[in-house]
This record gives structure tokens, C-alpha cells and sequence, in this order.
């Protein structure tokens, strides 16, 4: 499967969707554990110190000042690594008692506190972060008292790198799961559209296989099988009228049509019945040819006659087609330019695209004007096939040109000539049938009409080339 | 000639029986498979026409149980399916020709003629072909009437090759498309009568007994008395 496809599909983009939801939602979880962890600690610190200011506030309105030097001393002795600050400075914030040398020169926060760096002198001058919260005494002495907030931050980053990791993970799993997942379904998807396409290519007994999970693909599954099956009888339905209305009434038309040709026989050549007999058996016969025609369309149509599918030489056809209306174009002192400029074999009915050939040829030369040059081209490219047949005939107006493959639709200036107004139809049927694509242009004057051949997948050129 | 008929349509059973005693031939008629499949390994026929929908036994299976009990008669299938895959099924299973339903009387009766005589003149390789003083070499290809070489096209060698092997028989148009262009297909117009036109007036332009001629209502002959 290819990427860009697989990226292209809903499923995956549903689970991105999946995705961006599920990461939000781990987000706000990890979230909250930060803050259920790292600002619990923080909140206990700054509890504990407004715990200890309180009751050095006390210890200096009971002792007096040395009282409070001395507790502060006895503190800061009793705290060798000192994650503990304490400084009491004189309104002038001159020290006089502590662990740090100079009030900071730290604004105080909105909510009181401090945040600044300090140098420890006794561990060996290292400066450490702290926060503190400062507080006047009466008499005016400012005393401050802070944290250390080595161990916090640590703390703090140890839990945010892991929710990190832990958000990363959740990433990765959800994306690789969800391409495993769209893959999955792609797969599923991707044999449905495969056996769709072989019906389309005219496999019409294939249907989509079922995995037996009766999920909503086999559901689907199903559905579609239904669906073809419906189909399948519908054009058998019809495939039987069309079957029964050319026998029936094909038939009394033969016999009619053998009926006249006897009294054509027993006729006296000088009788002047001669003539009407002869135009009778000659409208038999277009009656005849027109019934065979429509079901010979009905059938192409109905997709039955694929079977007979051999490697056709597209030249060979295109020479023998030139070959057998070259006469016709000479009566009408039309030059037929034949030009076989590729060598071009696909995989096709001989006689339908014979038929088809002979269908065009014989348009562009009933419709050419006399001394007209009639084009018949075969050529490659891009290693499709086409066959182009050009006139200078009156061609067809642009808006007519989907119209008159209708059957029995025909231009109102071609009603006086001779023809069922099929003959375009069938064309169309063929081409269909072998995946070509039938195209009309602008000859300035005139037609120009094209068949073009899709390669099919499994080439026949191709096929040669192995052998 | 002596003909075996099964069909189960009793008015085309008549149609064709009427026709063909009209003409002089013995029909025996078959309104069944199995009936018809015992006459036709039993008797001995020239040719048998055998329609391909048929009760009981259909027509291919028939075909297939006489091709199997060495019966090398001819057999000339009806159908009225009428499509390209139905006739290769039909010459597959053995039969020699296709008719599709309806036809022209005269086109079974061309069909026939050339059936019949396929077996008598396969004995017989003929390397040169004559009618009156036309003659057809196949070995070097060529055509000469009254010593007088005709330049002839590939194709319109064909044309008068398959004319000349089935001289004194009427030949149909859709025979000549079969046979000469090799093409199962509906000419739309009357593409055939041009081709032979151009024919005719190589062979006989000029002389005195015209060979070639128009069967009216049917196809063409090529005979030397005409």
C-alpha cells in the first residue's frame, strides 16, 4: 500500500482526530498530576516557612532581638547544608544576623515572596536559587526566611520530564496504532474495490468476498452481492426479452422475406412487378439488419460476449477494412489515405472491432463529398492505441455529438440516407465493451472520429515480450 | 440429397421441409433431441441440420454424440441466440457450419449445396480450377481466361478462388464474407456487389459468354452454361 494512499484515507484521518482528542485528554491528566505533586510540595514550603516567620515574630516579641539571634543562630547550625535561608537586616536592610550576606536585591512578588539567588558561603560558595518570603518585625528589623529550591526544581523536573516521555509514548502508540489500524481497513476496503473493478471490466459472475465476522465490511459485503445478483437477474431478464423479441419477430420476417424472393423467382423478367418485389426484399432486409443490429448491441451491452476475447492486430483489421471499402471510396472518387503508423494488438473481439472499423469508414465515406479524401489512421500513443477516421462531411454539431450515439438517433439532414441509425450505437457498444473511449472532433470541415484503446493492465505487447 | 432435420419448432420444421422437397432432396424430420440423435447415428445422411435449442437434448450435445460415434456427416447448426460466442461454441463442438435464425431459405440452400460437396471434393486436391475457359492456378496463384492472363488483386484471387471451388453453386454474400474476407460482420452497405462487379468486369469484359452472374434475390454463381 502507499503511503500517500494511506495517508489520503478517512480512516486515518479519523484517527488523527482520535488522536489530537486522546492527546487533550492525557494533556489535562498529566496536568493535573503535576500539579497534585510538584505544587503540593511547593505549597507545603511556603506553608512551613509562614509557620517559622510566625513564630520567630513571636520568639522576638517575647526575647527581644538577641533572643531572635540567637534562635536564628541556633537554626542555622542546626541546618549544615543550608537549604534553609535566614537573614535579619535593620530597616536599613543592613544584615545583622543569617546565612547570606546581603539582602536580595529581588523585587518582591504580588504575592509576597521572593525569588533570588544567593552564595552560600559555608558550601564552599555555590550559588543556589531560593525563594523567601520577607516580613517586617516591629522596631521596623526586616527579617527574612526562604528555601533552598535545589530540591524542588528537581523534583520538579524529574515528574515534567516524565509526564514528557509519558506524553511522547502516548503519541507514538496512538499514531502507530492508528496506522496499523487505517491500513486494516484499507486492506478490507481495497478487496472490495478490487472485485468492484473486475465486475466493471466485465467479470460479471465475480462477487466480493466475506471475511465470516459479519462486521459492517462484510455487511457491506453482502449488501453489494445482493445489489449484483439484483443486477445479474435484471440483465438476464432482459437479455431474454431482447433474445425473445428477435426471434419473434425476426421470424415472420423471414418468411416474408423468402416469400418474396420466391415470387422474385417465378416473376417474368419483362413484368413490371420486377422493381417492387426487388424494393420490397430490399426493405425486408434493412428490417432484418436492423433487428440484428439492436441485438447485436443488446448483447455487447449486456457484457455476454466477452469470452471470445483473443490478441487482435489492430493494422491487420484497420488494412482489410481499407481494403474492403477501398472500392466504395473509388466510386465516389474518394481518395482513402491509410495510414498504419503503429503496430498496435489488443486484447478484443475481431469481428466487433472489425464492425466498428467498417461502421465509422462507411459513415465518413456516405458523408464525404465527391473527390473527398477520406483519413483512416492508426496510431500509438503513449502506448494506447487509437484509430482515427476523419471526412470532410458536413460533420456533426458539437451539441448533437453524445445524441447520435443514442439508437436510432439521427441528424435530421442523414434522415433521407440510407441507414437504421445504429450504426454509431454499435460503435459505442464495442467500444465500451473493449475499454475504448469513442471521441468525436472538428476536421474543419468534416468529422473526425476516434477510437481510442486504454491499455489494458496486462498488455498483450507485453505478453509477447516474455515469451 | 438425403437430409436429417431436428428442430422442435413445427413452423420452421415445415418451412425448411417445404423448401427442400421443393428442391428434390429426402428430409427426414426429428421434432426431438433424443429422436433425432438415434436417426442421426443410425441412417445415413449427406447432411444434417440441427437447431440448438432443443427439448430434452439440446443440439450441441447431438453434435458432440455423433462426432463421437465417428459419423463425419456434415452438420449445419440453427440458432436463434445469433451472437459470435454461440457460433464458435457450435464449430467447436464439431459442426461444420453456422446459420443463425431466421434465415433465407436460399442461404440454407447455398449452405447445404457447399456442405455436401465439401466431403465429395475433399478427395480431390485440385491445383487448378476451371469453369469454361477460365482457369485458376493455385499453385503459382493466377488466373487466365481463354489463354489470356487476368491481373488479379489478393483479394479478388479469393474471391473468384472460393466462386470457382464452389462452381455451378450459389454463393451468398454473407458466404463470401466468411470465407473471403474472414470477418463475421454486417456489411452496411452493398460493399459485396462492388467487389464483385470489379471482378466481373475482369473476367468478363470483353468476352462473348459471361461467367459470373447475379442469383437474384440469393448471391452469385460462377458456371460455365449460363
Amino acid at each position: 500500500m502507499k503511503t500517500a494512499e494511506l495517508l489520503a484515507s478517512s480512516s486515518f484521518r479519523l484517527s488523527l482526530v482520535y488522536m489530537v482528542l486522546f492527546a487533550g485528554s492525557v494533556l489535562l491528566l498529566l496536568g493535573f498530576i503535576y500539579w497534585a505533586t510538584v505544587g503540593f510540595m511547593a505549597r507545603q514550603t511556603d506553608a512551613t516557612i509562614e509557620a517559622e516567620i510566625t513564630g520567630l515574630a513571636e520568639q522576638y516579641r517575647e526575647g527581644g532581638l538577641g533572643s531572635l539571634i540567637n534562635i536564628l543562630q541556633d537554626r542555622i547550625e542546626r541546618d549544615p547544608d543550608s537549604s534553609s535561608v535566614y537573614l535579619l537586616a535593620s530597616p536599613s536592610f543592613k544584615p545583622l544576623a543569617g546565612n547570606i550576606d546581603s539582602w536580595p536585591d529581588a523585587k518582591t512578588g504580588s504575592d509576597g515572596w521572593l525569588t533570588f539567588a544567593f552564595k552560600d558561603t559555608r558550601a564552599g560558595g555555590r550559588v543556589f536559587q531560593a525563594r523567601a518570603r520577607p516580613f517586617v518585625l516591629t522596631g521596623g528589623l526586616h527579617l527574612l526566611v526562604g528555601r533552598d529550591t535545589r530540591e524542588l526544581s528537581a523534583t520538579q523536573q524529574l515528574i515534567i520530564r516524565a509526564l514528557a516521555w509519558g506524553m511522547g509514548l502516548t503519541l507514538a502508540l496512538a499514531l502507530a496504532g492508528s496506522i496499523v489500524m487505517s491500513r486494516s481497513m484499507l486492506k478490507r476496503i481495497e478487496r472490495i474495490n478490487l472485485a468492484s473493478r473486475e465486475i466493471m471490466a466485465g467479470d460479471l459472475q465475480r462477487r466480493i468476498d466475506t471475511m465470516g465476522t459479519n462486521d459492517e465490511f462484510d455487511q457491506l459485503a453482502v449488501n453489494l452481492n445482493a445489489m449484483l445478483d439484483e443486477i445479474a437477474r435484471l440483465m438476464a431478464g432482459i437479455r431474454h426479452v431482447t433474445d425473445n423479441i428477435a426471434h419473434d419477430l425476426r421470424t415472420p420476417l423471414t418468411r416474408l422475406r423468402t416469400r418474396l424472393e420466391q415470387l422474385y423467382a417465378d416473376l417474368d423478367e419483362e413484368s413490371p412487378n420486377v422493381t417492387r418485389v426487388e424494393q420490397s426484399i430490399a426493405d425486408a432486409d434493412q428490417l432484418l439488419a436492423t433487428f440484428g443490429a439492436l441485438l447485436r448491441i443488446a448483447r455487447i451491452e449486456a457484457g455476454g460476449v466477452r469470452a471470445n476475447f483473443e490478441t487482435v492486430d489492430l493494422a491487420a483489421l484497420a488494412q482489410d477494412a481499407a481494403e474492403l471499402y477501398g472500392v466504395v471510396a473509388e466510386e465516389k472518387r474518394i481518395e482513402l489515405d491509410v495510414r498504419l503508423e503503429a503496430k498496435p494488438h489488443v486484447q478484443g473481439d475481431r469481428d466487433l472491432l472489425f464492425q466498428a472499423i467498417i461502421n465509422l469508414l462507411d459513415n465518413a465515406i456516405k458523408y464525404s463529398p465527391q473527390s473527398g479524401r477520406v483519413l483512416l489512421q492508426l496510431a500509438e500513443h503513449d502506448s494506447s492505441p487509437a484509430i482515427t477516421i476523419a471526412d470532410q462531411g458536413p460533420g456533426i454539431p458539437f451539441a448533437e455529438r453524445d445524441r447520435v450515439l443514442e439508437r436510432f438517433y439521427r441528424l435530421d439532414r442523414s434522415r433521407s440516407e440510407h441507414g437504421s441509425g445504429l450504426g454509431l450505437s454499435l460503435v459505442a457498444a464495442v467500444a465500451r465493451m473493449h475499454n475504448a473511449k469513442l471521441e468525436f472532433g472538428d476536421n474543419h470541415p468534416g468529422l473526425i472520429a476516434e477510437l481510442n484503446f486504454k491499455r489494458s493492465e496486462q498488455a498483450p505487447h507485453l505478453a509477447l515480450h516474455c515469451l | 440429397m438425403r437430409l436429417l432435420l431436428i428442430e422442435d419448432d413445427p413452423e420452421v420444421a415445415n418451412y425448411i421441409n417445404k423448401g427442400l422437397s421443393e428442391g428434390g432432396h429426402t428430409v427426414d424430420t426429428a421434432n426431438d433431441g433424443k429422436t433425432g440423435l438415434l436417426l442421426a447415428t443410425t441412417e445415413d445422411y449427406d447432411v444434417m441440420i440441427i437447431d440448438r435449442m432443443l427439448p430434452g437434448l439440446d443440439g450441441l450435445t447431438i453434435v458432440k454424440s455423433v462426432r463421437a460415434a465417428n459419423i463425419p456427416t456434415p452438420i449445419l447448426i440453427l440458432s436463434a441466440l445469433g451472437e459470435v460466442d454461440d457460433r464458435v461454441q457450435g464449430l467447436k463442438a464439431g459442426a461444420d457450419d453456422y446459420l443463425i435464425k431466421p434465415f433465407a431459405f436460399s442461404e440454407l440452400d447455398a449452405r447445404l449445396e457447399v456442405l455436401q460437396r465439401r466431403v465429395t471434393s475433399a478427395l480431390s486436391v485440385e491445383t487448378r480450377l476451371k469453369v469454361g475457359d477460365l482457369e485458376l492456378d493455385q499453385l503459382s496463384r493466377s488466373a487466365s481466361r481463354a489463354g489470356k492472363p487476368i491481373e488479379l488483386q489478393p483479394r479478388e484471387y479469393r474471391l473468384l478462388e472460393y466462386l470457382m471451388r464452389h462452381a455451378g453453386q450459389v454463393v451468398t454474400r454473407t458466404m463470401l464474407l466468411e470465407h473471403v474476407w474472414d470477418y463475421h460482420f454486417d456489411p452496411q452497405t452493398n460493399v459485396i456487389d462492388v467487389h464483385i462487379s470489379r471482378l466481373r468486369s475482369k473476367i468478363d469484359k470483353g468476352y462473348d459468354k459471361p461467367l459470373l452472374r447475379t442469383v437474384r434475390g440469393a448471391g452469385y454463381m460462377i458456371n460455365e452454361n449460363s
